[in-house]
């Protein structure tokens, strides 16, 4: 193997797009699971459009934008769960030995939530469109949003590289998915923030980043080009993912320090 | 059934229970989810949907909070039996399962020790519950009588998902039969008038949740918190016959277990 940055990203990256493309027990819940929860969501809560202020006549719409966060959070337990058998049956010390260096392997690792985010994005979204769902910014919003899409998506996986590398073991990985799930509920999920009328709910939903990646997603459905939401919505993809990034650098180099 | 046999059940049921309640208090991977699940939903459902109370048509006495704990309640009582399955396969697939096979005297013993350690969780996590919905003022305008009656029909869901967990772990043996015990058992729940009446669901949600009999369990459920009972009758037979109808399937289970040596 050439020991060039770019080749050792993408000899880790062809790998990891194979082994997540040859498991469909990763890919398939990390689409079904959102749809499913967007169908019974969109039939409960419809009559939700009828408050006053709410900003469209279409729950559908309104909705559609949770799948997209639901399935970035799968990419937390796939790129962990990944990393974490790797670690568990030694291979990751097998390629300590090798000149590979620690941006590679990251980078490289994260190419498998990459392809699952193109994959998620396509297929919520055309399900969405075809039950229904306005895209208020067109065809380059389809595009946007699965660009946004796949940044929060790999965002959200270098944590579960960062979980992976500091516990070491898939079974804690596995563990943080209901953690994150608690960011997505207490969030503005079901309702808009200026709808949720529990003071301390609301107080919650209004720091939780979550909530502004989803009104990124919401302002391409339901507004058209909300240049502000955005540009906040990347910004936080952005930031979890240096931040995420960081935290797995951190942890690779104390675990290579320990084996 | 002879007394001897009564005694035997008894015997392998209550060491079973033990170390299943044991397992649950003692290892906090097991305790945590148990009591944080719930509250959880419940603290999204009843705050983040609060709004929800004063959409046109909601006309639920007790309010939101009251509307959404009775769900919450029953879907704590269910996946408290779900997780007893999954250490029911764990222990099999461990070869623990086989060691309960050979020494008990009763194996029909097994399977109710886990039901009343199934029943123990639920009752742990019920008490937690409802200890922060009160402290969070949740209405109950039902009488004592009626409270109570909210209890034994959670009890009764809680044996019908233990018995049907039982009956797939006992015929899959492995924690792999995870998603065949909670996916069905989650469908069936969220398929139900989850967030608002019955009568303002529309669309293919309502045909299905009409249908669906933990709606039933649902309605009367809310009907014993708001004071206004409704398909009582109804709710504790169909709760009786899942029961029934899912210790059959674990009883199916259990032979098959045995078969497989």
């Amino acid at each position: 193997m050439s020991s060039s940055l770019g080749n050792q990203v993408g000899q880790l990256a062809r790998r990891s797009i194979l082994r997540t493309l040859r498991q469909p027990a990763q890919i398939v819940p990390a689409i079904v699971f959102p749809l499913f929860l967007l169908a019974v969501n969109t039939g409960g809560l419809k009559e939700a459009t009828n408050l006053p202020g709410f900003p469209t006549d279409s729950y559908l719409t309104f909705i559609l934008a949770v799948p997209f966060i639901q399935g970035a959070l799968f990419s937390v337990m796939n790129s962990g769960t990944d990393l974490a058998r790797d670690i568990e049956t030694g291979f990751l010390n097998r390629l300590a030995l090798t000149p590979l260096r620690g941006a590679a392997l990251l980078s490289g690792l994260l190419a498998g939530a990459f392809v699952l985010g193109v994959v998620q994005a396509a297929a919520y979204l055309a399900v969405g469109l075809i039950a229904g769902a306005e895209l208020a910014a067109g065809p380059a919003g389809a595009l946007v949003l699965v660009l946004l899409s796949v940044a929060i998506t790999v965002a959200f996986g270098t944590i579960g590289l960062f979980a992976a590398l500091r516990f070491g073991s898939g079974e804690a990985v596995q563990g943080l998915f209901p953690v994150f799930f608690v960011f997505l509920f207490l969030s503005a999920m079901t309702l808009p923030l200026d709808l949720l009328t529990t003071d301390w709910f609301h107080a919650i939903a209004s720091v939780n980043p979550v909530t502004y990646l989803l009104e990124a997603i919401r302002s391409l459905l339901i507004e058209g080009w909300n240049l502000g939401d955005l540009a906040l919505g990347f910004g936080i993809a952005a930031a979890i993912g240096a931040l995420g990034m960081l935290a797995a650098s951190s942890a690779l180099k104390s675990r290579l320090v320990r084996t | 059934m002879s007394e001897q046999r009564t005694a035997g059940v008894r015997a392998v049921a209550r060491g079973v229970a033990w170390r299943s309640i044991h397992n649950f208090l003692t290892n906090p991977a097991f305790l945590v989810p148990s009591l944080l699940f719930p509250l959880f939903f419940f603290v999204s459902f009843a705050g983040g949907l609060a709004a929800i109370g004063e959409v046109p048509g909601f006309d639920f006495p007790s309010g939101y909070t009251a509307f959404q704990f009775v769900f919450v309640l029953l879907q704590s009582a269910a996946f408290g039996g779900v997780f007893t399955g999954f250490a029911m396969a764990r222990d099999f697939e461990s070869g623990f399962g086989r060691r309960y096979m050979l020494a008990a005297s009763h194996r029909s013993g097994i399977v109710l020790g886990y039901a009343l350690a199934a029943l123990f969780r639920a009752f742990v996590t019920w008490t937690v519950l409802s200890a922060v919905a009160v402290v969070a003022g949740m209405e109950i305008a039902g009488s004592g009588g009626e409270i109570v009656a909210l209890y034994a029909l959670a009890v009764l869901v809680n044996v019908a998902a233990t018995m049907w967990a039982a009956g797939v772990a006992l015929r899959v043996r492995s924690i792999q039969g995870g998603p065949l015990m909670q996916f069905p058992t989650f469908l069936v729940l969220f398929l139900a008038p989850v967030y608002v009446p019955l009568d303002l669901l529309s669309g293919w949600i309502h045909t299905i949740a009409s249908i669906n009999p933990v709606t039933a369990l649902l309605e009367a459920g809310r009907g014993f918190i708001s004071g206004d009972p409704v398909l009582a009758a109804a709710a504790f037979a169909i709760g009786l016959t899942l029961s029934l109808l899912f210790a059959a399937w674990a009883r199916g289970g259990l032979r098959s277990a045995e078969a497989a040596g």
